[in-house]
């Protein structure tokens, strides 16, 4: 049976054939810093739909690692291979005190090209639960409320790309726990994939792990 | 990068009395002087042109310290290099916004200065037509040392050091042109070579703290 | 004889077995090549009528001066391919270059000082050349200041290539300008760049102490870029090799 033409296909469907289904590879890499090495020979894949928790002890080489994915650092061995659009959220919030809300969330929209007006902004803090103190300056937001401003770029992101975050769930409660889990589900729904730190375990399903600095990664179900 | 300068606008406006301070600094440097050597107006009138560039470059220098200091500390900075602009219109825009908030105040300041020193008209408004040329310049070499000291201890005197070095060229030429009319020669040669060290550092600045910016991200 | 390969020596331990053994030469040849141009320069050369025997002072201060310009611009191009090709003994060089050239410069400045006195009755005059000198001596201050402030050795010498190529490029402008800026202001009549007419001998001696700060240039900078390459390999196998190598020996 034949569709109408101009009928809309689901995105699953239209998008399983036609996009890149790799979203990164790490081939042999290594890392250092200072004259100390972090860790060396790490091979990773990660595919579309996937997301993979870093782990490891301090100090050896995570956020070095989600740097090295983002673009901000050369490796001192080996190769990073992205496919995908990147979205990249350091530790740091990234948003200035002296900003309101909506303003410090504008900048970073139109850093990188996304819809920056005030009602797709006012959406994206809405769902984050801070539209009511979308004009309160920065300053006088507290550890988790900052975390939820920088996070809510998420929301304006593109469809299938792959997020790099570090510490995301830092300092988030369990309303913001769940809020980011909900989103990432829907993210990896709709084509895009995750890599990220954590120090607390979270209830991510079919969640691979990436563990520093013996490189040791539970395998992909994507790849055959 | 409008939208970024929009921002940095938005942020110093936020922090007025911040913002001042060079301005200060350069009124109150520059009164010391006639109170150090002696109000002998002669005097003054021949050494204002110096002491006034010279307090302009120090005053200039002294207020680069945040010019990335806090988008390095927060990682906006990070952000910026991640995104598709390239570092080097960053690192203009940038320079921007610090001209239009310490090198444009100082050249709008530096007549009155002159009235003090008791310059005559002429020289006055090479005073300011040098200020406006050279002014660009300290933002823009200052802007690379910055981008090289973020982050280390005691920045702002590496900084110093780094720069004035490489600043004394502006200061030669600027200083000479007000000189020269002040003694009734012509100052075209000395504005045509601070023309040349603007154009030089528009077109060289920008890349160079592009690196820099990047070697500091690494 | 088989041809040596010069790329051989960009990695650190071959440079090390390099260096170590031209060293004890290079201090062989600057002692002998010093007691000649010394001997050249204060004994043979003829008093010159004009500014008696204080001009001697000179077979110091031009040979140093032009070490600390040809030092500079050494460091910078080391700097440079460190940056540019990844090359870490390239860095490491131009890291030890930098306190030599500086030493030069503070040579080049009280010579010129002691030069400056008996001459024109002061100690420091601000001649052109004297005072390009200054700011390469705060040139060098800088470089050196930067990149000890830097704790990432990598970072550090990236940002110090960056500034030493860009403090390259400024040189002739800086000269140019206090070149402009002496003679708009003094005239052409202070300058301690007035050296007495050049008997050969003169010339002589002045060439042969060149050749003796090089060779001391070049004992130096080898034997602190070993000592910056132990320091910085210390977790390198091959360090440990040669140390082993030296202790059976």
């Amino acid at each position: 049976m034949t569709r109408p033409p101009g009928t809309p296909t689901s995105s699953v469907t239209a998008t399983t054939t036609d996009a890149a289904v790799l979203h990164l590879t790490l081939r042999d890499l290594a890392c250092s810093r200072g004259e100390r090495l972090l860790f060396k020979h790490l091979n990773l894949q990660l595919w579309r739909g996937e997301a993979v928790w870093l782990r490891g002890p301090n100090g050896q080489g995570k956020t070095s690692l989600l740097r090295l994915v983002a673009g901000l650092s050369r490796p001192v061995a080996g190769q990073v291979d992205v496919h995908a659009a990147r979205v990249y959220i350091g530790h740091q919030p990234a948003i200035k005190d002296d900003l309101s809300v909506l303003e410090a969330l504008g900048f970073l929209a139109r850093l990188h090209d996304l819809p920056a007006h005030d009602t797709a902004l006012v959406q994206a803090l809405d769902a984050w639960g801070l539209k009511a103190k979308r004009h309160a300056l920065v300053r006088t937001l507290s550890q988790g409320q900052r975390r939820r401003v920088a996070l809510a770029r998420l929301a304006l992101s593109p469809a299938a790309a792959l997020w790099v975050l570090d510490e995301p769930f830092d300092a988030l409660d369990a309303a913001g726990v769940d809020a980011l889990l909900a989103l990432v589900q829907t993210h990896r729904q709709s084509g895009g994939s995750l890599l990220f730190t954590s120090h607390q375990a979270v209830d991510l399903p079919a969640c691979r792990t990436l563990d520093l600095p013996s490189g040791a990664s539970t395998p992909s179900e994507a790849a055959t | 990068m409008g939208f970024l300068v929009r921002r940095d606008l938005r942020l110093a406006m936020r922090r007025r009395s911040e913002v001042l301070l060079p301005l200060v600094f350069f009124t109150v440097a520059t009164s010391l002087f006639p109170l150090g050597v002696g109000p002998e107006p002669q005097t003054l009138r021949t050494i204002a042109p110096g002491v006034v560039w010279v307090c302009a470059l120090l005053a200039s220098l002294l207020s680069l310290g945040g010019l990335y200091g806090s988008d390095f500390a927060d990682g906006s900075l990070e952000q910026m290099a991640l995104s598709r602009h390239p570092l080097a219109s960053l690192a203009l825009s940038k320079a921007f916004v610090h001209w239009l908030l310490n090198g444009l105040p100082l050249v709008l300041v530096a007549p009155l200065i002159g009235l003090l020193f008791d310059i005559d008209r002429d020289a006055l408004q090479m005073l300011t037509l040098t200020l406006l040329l050279g002014t660009p310049v300290l933002s823009l070499l200052g802007g690379l040392g910055a981008a090289l000291t973020l982050g280390l201890r005691s920045a702002e005197m590496l900084l110093v050091l780094l720069i004035l070095p490489l600043l004394i060229p502006v200061l030669i030429f600027g200083a000479g042109a007000v000189v020269a009319v002040a003694s009734g020669l012509s100052a075209s040669g000395h504005l045509s070579l601070l023309g040349a060290l603007l154009l030089l550092s528009l077109l060289g600045a920008p890349f160079a703290t592009a690196a820099a910016l990047k070697i500091a991200l690494d | 004889m088989s041809r040596i390969r010069w790329t051989t020596f960009a990695a650190p331990s071959r440079f090390e077995a390099l260096a170590a053994a031209v060293t004890p030469w290079l201090w062989a040849v600057c002692l002998l090549a010093s007691a000649v141009g010394l001997y050249l320069g204060f004994i043979e050369a003829p008093k010159d009528f004009q500014q008696g025997q204080s001009y001697r002072i000179i077979f110091i201060h031009v040979p140093a001066a032009w070490m600390s310009m040809v030092l500079y611009l050494a460091m910078a191009t080391w700097a440079a391919i460190g940056w540019a090709w990844r090359v870490r003994l390239a860095s490491m060089l131009a890291r030890a270059i930098a306190p030599t050239g500086a030493m030069f410069t503070f040579v080049a400045l009280w010579t010129g000082a002691f030069w400056g006195k008996p001459t024109w009755g002061a100690w420091w005059v601000w001649d052109a050349r004297l005072t390009s000198e200054l700011i390469l001596l705060f040139l060098y201050l800088g470089y050196m200041a930067l990149v000890e402030a830097i704790d990432d050795p990598q970072r550090g010498d990236q940002a110090g290539a960056l500034l030493a190529v860009v403090g390259a490029i400024n040189v002739p402008i800086i000269y140019f300008s206090v070149r402009w800026w002496n003679t708009l202001h003094q005239g052409a009549s202070v300058g301690v760049a007035s050296a007495p007419k050049m008997a050969s001998i003169m010339l002589t001696a002045m060439l042969v102490m060149t050749l003796a700060f090089w060779a001391y240039a070049f004992a130096v900078v080898f034997t602190r870029t070993r000592a910056i390459a132990a320091e910085r390999e210390r977790g390198a196998r091959w360090l440990a090799e040669l140390a082993q190598d030296t202790k059976e020996a």
